[in-house]
């Protein structure tokens, strides 16, 4: 017969984990797909020559492995004594990381955007940025929408690696408790369970959104 | 009036319109033929301003379209161009490709907009698509939509760059038959074509374009019925 020794209150610790792992994942996401934006748009204006400081340094964040990353970035915020908690170093490392894979997917979007439709938009004497806003972002966005789905899911789960830096997130809090109650199987697939039911909601979004644009194609 | 005076223009090493000189008055119907690469496209870009020039100058109205601080947005509302792809903004109803501009470069209120958008529409024979997607059209409906989505702006020229070339040739007289009827109403035009009859039946002048520069500009009697120039003969032979 299966015995547990799994309590309501540690079913609580998890959710808390998978609440932290939300927060980690919601301010990475939304701050580097802030700085994607900025970045692809730069990357799409200034052309291959002049983008290039920008390009190594973005190789650099997609190259190196994020548990490096985390660990320097924490190391690095020590040595500078910005005093930053472990939430802030792991929200700040993420969202770098988030923005070198999005400047990509952005800028990918924006090339997308067949150049007869701008010139276009811009002879009817819409300015740079209305083109842009009327015209390239609605575009762009359904190209990238895919990709930057994928990668929203991938931080989310990638997200994990923060237990490093001594955040208790839903991988430390199952961690935690396979460590106290030794029943690694279970907690694991309840964990697992977890993961599927945050990112499920993220993935059936952008099947959403497809197919209530597809009248439109 | 557009003058274009001794213009210029190079791409690298080619150069495209090697000293064109040209007057459009108001209510002229100018119609530009010649062989691929002569220029004729390329000079239609350069009087909207979407292409620089290297020497000469365009003057649009009094206002020299490529004098640096000349706001080439304003510019623009009063030259409708309409291209050779139909370059619809998929994501957007026929209805509101065409307020896009008069919202948001006129700042006309989206009720003004789309009384004008619908009567353009009416007038080109699309009064029934308004809610339709570009996709859902064909090329010549797609084509006539854009030509109602360049009159909303109320421009004082129109500019034609080759706009039935990409469509099958059944649906070529529903486009022309919609340059007939904006000719016919007094509208400045200036059309880059193929369509010889056509050039023949509504143009005031033809200039006839040949390696970037005029080669022969007059009436249509002359430049299409009696050219005096063997090049323009042979084009003429070669298209018609």
């Amino acid at each position: 017969m299966f015995d547990t020794s799994l309590t309501l209150a540690d079913l609580g610790f998890l959710a808390q984990g998978a609440a932290m792992t939300l927060a980690v994942t919601a301010v990475s996401v939304i701050a580097g797909t802030i700085l994607g934006i900025v970045f692809g748009v730069i990357r799409n204006q200034a052309g291959p020559y002049w983008s290039i400081p920008l390009t190594f340094l973005l190789d650099v964040f997609r190259s190196v492995p994020l548990l490096i990353q985390l660990v320097l970035g924490n190391a690095a915020q020590s040595i500078f004594k910005l005093g930053w908690p472990p939430f802030t170093t792991s929200c700040v490392v993420l969202s770098l990381y988030t923005a070198a894979y999005c400047t990509e997917i952005v800028r990918g979007g924006i090339s997308s955007v067949p150049a007869t439709t701008r010139r276009a938009a811009r002879s009817l004497g819409l300015t740079w940025w209305q083109d842009m806003r009327y015209i390239v972002a609605p575009l762009a966005t359904r190209v990238s929408l895919p990709a930057w789905i994928g990668l929203t899911l991938g931080v989310m789960k990638d997200s994990a690696l923060v237990l490093w830096l001594g955040l208790i997130e839903l991988l430390r809090a199952s961690q935690i408790l396979v460590t106290r109650l030794q029943e690694p199987l279970f907690i694991l697939i309840i964990c697992g369970a977890i993961y599927f039911i945050i990112s499920f909601p993220v993935a059936r979004l952008g099947g959403y959104l497809e197919k209530r644009w597809s009248p439109n194609d | 009036m557009i003058e274009i005076e001794n213009v210029r223009k190079s791409f690298g090493q080619l150069e495209v319109l090697k000293g064109i000189n040209l007057t459009v008055k108001k209510g002229e119907v100018l119609t530009i033929i010649g062989g691929s690469g002569s220029g004729k496209s390329t000079l239609l870009t350069c009087i909207n301003g979407l292409e620089t020039i290297d020497a000469g100058r365009i003057v649009v109205d009094g206002t020299d379209v490529h004098a640096k601080g000349t706001d080439l947005n304003k510019l623009r509302r009063k030259l409708g161009i309409v291209f050779q792809q139909f370059n619809a903004f998929p994501h957007l109803t026929v209805l509101e490709n065409v307020m896009l501009a008069p919202v948001k470069v006129l700042g006309q209120s989206k009720a003004e907009a789309e009384a004008m958008a619908v009567k353009q529409l009416s007038h080109v024979g699309l009064g029934d698509k308004l809610k339709v997607y570009p996709s859902r059209m064909s090329g010549g409906q797609q084509q006539r939509m854009a030509i109602a989505r360049a009159l909303a702006m109320s421009p004082d020229y129109m500019l034609f760059d080759e706009v039935t070339s990409a469509l099958d040739p059944q649906l070529v007289g529903e486009v022309l038959d919609t340059m007939r009827l904006l000719s016919s109403e007094g509208m400045t035009m200036i059309v880059v074509t193929h369509e010889i009859a056509f050039a023949r039946e509504v143009s005031d002048r033809v200039a006839f374009f040949h390696k970037g520069r005029i080669h022969e500009i007059g009436p249509p009697a002359q430049v299409i019925g009696a050219p005096q120039q063997p090049e323009t003969a042979a084009f003429l032979k070669s298209v018609l």
